[in-house]
């Protein structure tokens, strides 16, 4: 009973920190930019595919499979430069327009990384050959814990620190809540603005890509998993509260542990519960449980 | 919208009786009339077939325009109706065995209207990001229904969608594609031609100038004495309607209903055809969905990669030409009558 407990916890907290990589960058996006990007699945999804490639090429060299982890972030943060395409290639040109217009930009965004994927890497699923299995088990009370799951929980509950350090601690993290709070005040007070957008989504790339990375060992990259993910997403950054970092972090604790405990009792009624909640919470607080508290 | 408030999406339709006679664009679309009726007997099976696709989500773009165009809404959760219309002919045709096509659209119409009824209630509350996300959201919950419960709804197989009878006539001797480009498509063009007619009188009507003045201006349509939320709610149920009546329509085409018609990305598909053809004008989003399919079918014949084509046509259109094919025209042909009277 508490080794199926114990499991259940913990591929719910697992997910839960794919989960919560994965919006990181869409909330901070969303709250200093107010555009939902629609397209912060694909990021993750071409920060796994990317993943995949750099390891191959490591193990290619015949280096360790155990130092693995470091291809992987270095996957993630060598595609920073896909957010400054994006930003100053697209976004910029629609900041002043109605919200409709921009979520339709970043939908246009998620069919062109899409085939981007699909002509890099064909349509056949790419997986990590075996990395997740060279960094071993743990035995918790009778439960068998991959050891690489406490990676992925510990490099997000790193991240989660790392932005919250920047956000309240920095002068960078001051003008971004600025930013959000009040974009022309900011303005006004000589923030340069363009470079703040530039900065701030390719940092919400970069989340994105390193999630999609850093996962990736545990599963295998697919075509659609842009268009997949991005409802799960969606889910975590609405129960949350849009814009709102802690609101991620709370948001994915909601949807993965829910998501664990509903596959193990009645799988039928996984995403449906939980869209049920997102429903929920859009009809009875729309602005999200942490909506409302900045950072 | 902000930047075409000043372009009164349907205006141009507004005229008396003589004045349309008069005008060019009526001769046009008498001229788009017998082309459509032409078409079938032209011997071109395939484009008969691409076309009769394209009458099915005519009338659901319509209805999706109703919302975005002329009320201001943005649904991101449209293909829901869409494939409520296509599940319901499905149930009525394979599994209760009523094969008749008429009760399959009436069928799609009642189960719409109540599910945009309740939807609706709920999410004409908001506006702008949150309604497209709400919608979003009851899509997909739709969606995990028809993936989970198979023994309802088929699973992610779905379901068979058996040939209707069309006004009581049994044509199951026809083959497949000699029924579906000749009587069938015949009989989805008398409805398409209807549901159109009907969506011009809504929108040319006392109700259609009060969705533009909610979408214009909420606060003053208040102050005038339009009941902002109820007229949303109609204008909501309206369009779910509509998009049901385009996926029943589609459903016998396609012949097997499955969930993917209600993903996210399909509702996303539809939003695409609306602005490619322009929601400023009331025949923008027709336009828009016969260039889609029939650039679609393009594309792909050439090269593997037509999302990356569609999705960098959406990026331009969205940041260069947010009017559409039907606003590039409509520059093109003011600019032309500015230089005929200043000459």
């Amino acid at each position: 009973m508490t080794t199926d407990i114990i499991n259940i916890l913990m591929s719910g907290i697992f997910y839960a920190s794919t989960l919560f990589l994965l919006a990181a960058g869409l909330q901070l996006v969303f709250g200093v930019q107010k555009i939902f990007n629609l397209a912060c699945g694909s990021l993750y999804a071409l920060g796994a595919y990317t993943g995949v490639a750099f390891v191959e090429r490591f193990n290619d060299w015949g280096l360790p499979p155990k130092l693995s982890l470091f291809p992987l972030v270095l996957a993630g943060m060598a595609l920073f430069f896909i957010g400054i395409i994006i930003e100053r290639g697209l976004l910029k040109f629609v900041y002043d327009r109605d919200e409709s217009f921009q979520l339709l930009l970043t939908f246009a965004v998620v069919l062109m990384i899409e085939d981007v994927i699909r002509f890099i890497w064909g349509t056949s699923p790419k997986s990590t050959s075996g990395i997740y299995l060279v960094y071993g088990q743990v035995h918790v009370l009778g439960a068998v814990i991959p050891v690489y799951n406490l990676i992925v929980i510990f490099s997000s509950l790193v991240i989660a620190a790392l932005i919250g350090y920047m956000l309240t601690r920095t002068r960078f993290g001051r003008i971004i809540r600025a930013t959000a709070d009040d974009r022309e005040m900011g303005e006004a007070l000589g923030v340069n603005m363009k470079i703040v957008y530039v900065k701030v989504f390719t940092l919400g790339t970069v989340l994105g890509t390193l999630g999609g990375a850093l996962v990736i060992p545990t599963t295998a990259a697919m075509t659609e998993m842009g268009v997949e993910l991005i409802v799960m997403a969606f889910a975590v950054v609405v129960i949350g509260g849009l814009g709102s970092m802690k609101g991620a972090f709370f948001g994915a604790m909601v949807v993965g542990i829910l998501r664990s405990f509903a596959i193990a009792t009645f799988p039928e009624v996984e995403l449906l519960l939980i869209y049920l909640i997102v429903i929920g919470v859009l009809v009875f607080k729309p602005e999200g449980i942490f909506g409302g508290s900045r950072a | 919208m902000k930047d075409n408030n000043d372009r009164g999406a349907g205006s141009e339709f507004d005229g008396s009786v003589a004045a349309l006679i008069l005008r060019p664009r009526t001769w046009l679309l008498l001229a788009g009339i017998l082309c459509f009726i032409a078409i079938p007997r032209m011997g071109n099976q395939y484009v008969t077939y691409l076309i009769l696709t394209f009458f099915g989500y005519g009338v659901a773009l319509l209805g999706l325009n109703l919302l975005f165009g002329y009320t201001g809404l943005l649904s991101f959760g449209h293909a829901l109706f869409f494939s409520v219309g296509a599940y319901t002919v499905s149930y009525l045709t394979a599994k209760f065995a009523i094969p008749y096509m008429e009760v399959g659209i009436v069928g799609a119409i009642v189960v719409a209207v109540v599910i945009a009824a309740a939807i609706g209630a709920i999410c004409v509350r908001y506006i702008k990001i949150y309604f497209a996300l709400l919608m979003l959201a009851f899509g997909m919950l739709f969606y995990s229904f028809l993936i989970k419960f198979y023994y309802i709804t088929g699973g992610d197989e779905g379901m068979p969608v058996h040939r209707p009878q069309l006004l009581g006539f049994d044509l199951s001797s026809l083959a497949k594609m000699d029924f579906l480009t000749g009587w069938y498509y015949y009989y989805v063009l008398a409805v398409f031609l209807i549901a159109t007619w009907g969506m011009w009188r809504i929108v040319s009507s006392h109700f259609g100038l009060a969705l533009k003045a909610v979408r214009d201006n909420p606060e003053k349509a208040y102050y005038l004495g339009i009941d902002v939320r109820q007229y949303r709610w109609y204008a909501f149920i309206i369009s779910g309607a509509y998009a049901a009546v385009g996926g029943a329509l589609v459903a016998p085409v396609i012949g097997n209903v499955d969930p993917t018609l209600t993903y996210w990305t399909h509702s996303g598909t539809l939003v695409f055809m609306t602005l490619l053809g322009g929601f400023t004008n009331f025949i923008g989003p027709l336009l828009g969905g016969l260039v889609y399919i029939f650039l679609q079918d393009w594309i792909m014949s050439l090269l593997h990669y037509w999302r990356f084509v569609f999705g960098a046509i959406l990026a331009f259109i969205v940041i260069v030409a947010p009017g559409g094919l039907t606003g590039a025209i409509e520059l093109v042909v003011n600019r032309y009558r500015r230089n005929r009277e200043t000459s």
